[in-house]
């Protein structure tokens, strides 16, 4: 697709100058950064399907590099290094092309090397601002290119972490929630054991070793550990630490006792996953199945609600969209508000445009401090075909 | 002379070409080395338009993926790795009782706290907390681990590729975990690691493949037999 055609080539640049100009009269700065990407960045971050989904190879120097499967990493890492205090507020935008494996060949919607455009904003501390000003501006750039009849799909991670704050469970379960969220097969697989009251079963060495670790605080379980370890003839090797695998240790040792997941729990959980609705009506929904588990996630459901309400505010029509608490669950740096814009005609899974909050990114790049921060990219082939579809 | 019938692979150095060579020999067709003993092409004794290629046995693999060779002898382990589409391209005759290694995943002894492959995601996710990245798992088995872990659901790890001494790397720091062969488990035992109790990806041997994709006539088809019943007697 890309470039292939000398005549679609310029067609996809002349909308790109469009949207870029948009951009820049918006108050972003068009920036250009590097299509060779370290691949460590993208597979520490994002992790191993994020290699099947990418151009990695090692050059001749034996650096593993990876062709950038998306720009809102590289544009981090160019704010880093123009402000490696990670203090300055910066409004970035750019074009450019990404690149990713299809597994099911290249096609038209879904082609291996594509071009993006899109604004990310960093050190916005009115975060509420912060987004309506990002998904107004996407809203306003697909809308130039000369898109109409659009919807918008929205969804908030950061609902799923208030309500796993607010759940009565012991932390070890909190923190498993969390991490199994992105990851839907084994969520679905972990909640299912928890609603039928299954417990996890230990390793037989966990099951021997819980007599000597029950009650323990963490130094006196790691000097268990570590006398288990010297008389095993074991040496403590590797970069987990003696802390670490005691850590884990007393966490099952603490399962083997402690009674399992109320079923509610789970079922509270599964109730949360399936709201999908428009956006106020969704709200309202959680706000039921919260409160009618006795939870309160009132700030957050607080948030979300204020934000459709400077979203209208800002003339952003929210009488087609969607808000979907299951949205947004693949890509893990999401921490807050996720969007997509959908074309008519075209599914779900081939949005225009995507989004969404990324507070968590810019410390695990390195940035000495969180940075907020929100952006969105414009699919440009897609945005193409979908106005040239509506104007044939 | 004439083009050969049949072509076969077979590897050029090593156990398994000693191997290779005391199967054919057993079963009554000798191999022989053309011309000085370091060449890379041979024939049988009793099938003159046989025609026999040494080379290693990962380009085994290629030759008979693109069907350059009819015939090869080569490691499951290799075939699985390299090949994705491997039921579009070879078929396993028969295995030979030769080349045994298990592919496993291995851990070190001191994580007292792993045993099966349901533990590494959890283990990823502390690992992430307090190091701010995922796991590492060296191996030269890229796709085979990739493949499995998928299948076991664990993500939160990435691989770095290792072409020797993998065992070593969980000990140097440069990986946290290992995928890698073994045969008696020695090794393993000798760098303190350990295999999880579902931890085994693939119990691997030699096995006499053939390419799909080779030009096949009907003699050669009729070699193929008489050598797939030779080395499986």
């Amino acid at each position: 697709m890309t470039a292939e055609s000398a005549k679609a080539f310029e067609a996809l640049e002349g909308q790109a100058r469009d949207l870029v100009g948009l951009f820049g009269r918006a108050g972003y700065e068009f920036v250009a950064p590097a299509i060779l990407q370290p691949a460590s960045v993208f597979l520490d971050q994002i992790g191993e399907q994020v290699r099947a989904r990418s151009y990695v190879f090692t050059d001749l120097a034996g650096e593993e590099l990876c062709l950038r499967p998306d720009l809102t990493v590289p544009v981090s890492r160019l704010y880093l290094e123009r402000h490696p205090q990670a203090d300055a507020e910066a409004r970035y935008c750019y074009n450019g092309p990404a690149f990713r494996f299809q597994p099911l060949g290249p096609s038209a919607t879904h082609p291996r090397e594509f071009r993006q455009a899109g604004v990310e904003c960093f050190g916005a501390s009115d975060k509420a601002a912060a987004e309506v000003e990002v998904l107004r501006l996407a809203t306003d750039a697909v809308r130039s290119a000369g898109l109409s009849g659009f919807r918008l799909r929205f969804g908030d991670i950061a609902l799923f972490y208030a309500l796993v704050d607010a759940l009565d469970l012991p932390e070890r379960w909190r923190l498993k929630l969390r991490h199994y969220f992105w990851r839907p097969p084994s969520f679905h697989a972990l909640l299912d054991k928890l609603a039928k009251g299954e417990r996890i079963a230990p390793n037989g060495l966990v099951t021997a070793l819980s007599d000597q670790l029950a009650g323990k605080d963490q130094a006196e379980a790691e000097d268990v550990v570590s006398a288990y370890l010297d008389a095993q003839g074991i040496p403590l090797a590797g970069n987990r630490t003696l802390r670490e695998i005691t850590a884990r240790l007393l966490d099952q040792t603490a399962d083997l006792y402690a009674a399992t997941l109320p079923k509610e729990v789970a079922t509270v959980i599964e109730y949360f996953l399936a709201v999908s609705a428009a956006p106020r009506e969704a709200v309202d929904r959680i706000a039921m199945v919260a409160h009618g588990a006795g939870l309160d996630i009132d700030a957050a459901l607080g948030v979300a609600a204020r934000r459709f309400d400077l979203l209208e505010e800002a003339g952003i029509d929210l009488t087609a969209a969607t808000f979907a608490t299951e949205f947004g669950r693949k890509l893990e740096y999401y921490s807050g508000l996720v969007f997509q814009i959908e074309a008519p005609g075209m599914d779900e899974t081939e949005p225009v445009a995507g989004g969404g909050r990324y507070d968590n990114l810019l410390t695990a790049l390195g940035a000495p401090r969180p940075v907020p921060a929100v952006g969105s990219a414009i699919h440009t082939e897609r945005l193409l075909a979908a106005v040239g579809r509506a104007s044939s | 002379m004439s083009a050969p019938s049949l072509v076969i692979a077979v590897p050029s150095k090593g156990r398994l070409k000693e191997k290779a060579a005391e199967l054919f020999d057993a079963a009554g067709f000798t191999l022989r080395v053309k011309g000085h003993e370091r060449g890379y092409r041979g024939q049988l004794d009793g099938l003159p338009d046989v025609a026999v290629e040494y080379t290693s046995a990962a380009e085994i693999v290629h030759q008979l993926r693109s069907g350059r060779v009819h015939l090869g002898i080569t490691g499951e382990d290799l075939v699985r790795e390299t090949v994705h589409d491997v039921d579009e391209r070879i078929a396993f005759l028969t295995p030979l009782g030769f080349g045994h290694a298990d592919v496993v995943v291995a851990v070190p002894e001191c994580w007292l706290d792993v045993s099966r492959m349901a533990d590494l995601e959890d283990v990823a996710e502390q690992f992430a907390r307090n190091h701010g990245r995922g796991l590492r798992v060296a191996t030269k088995y890229m796709n085979l681990t990739r493949r499995f872990f998928a299948q076991k659901g664990v993500t939160g790890y990435r691989i770095v590729e290792s072409v020797g001494a993998t065992e070593a790397t969980p000990a140097t720091g440069t990986s946290e975990l290992i995928v890698d062969i073994t045969s008696t488990g020695t090794t393993l035992k000798a760098n303190h690691l350990k295999v999880l109790e579902d931890g085994l990806i693939l119990r691997s041997q030699a096995h006499l493949l053939a390419s799909k994709r080779a030009a096949w006539d009907a003699r050669a088809e009729t070699l193929r037999d008489t050598i797939l019943r030779a080395l499986s007697a």
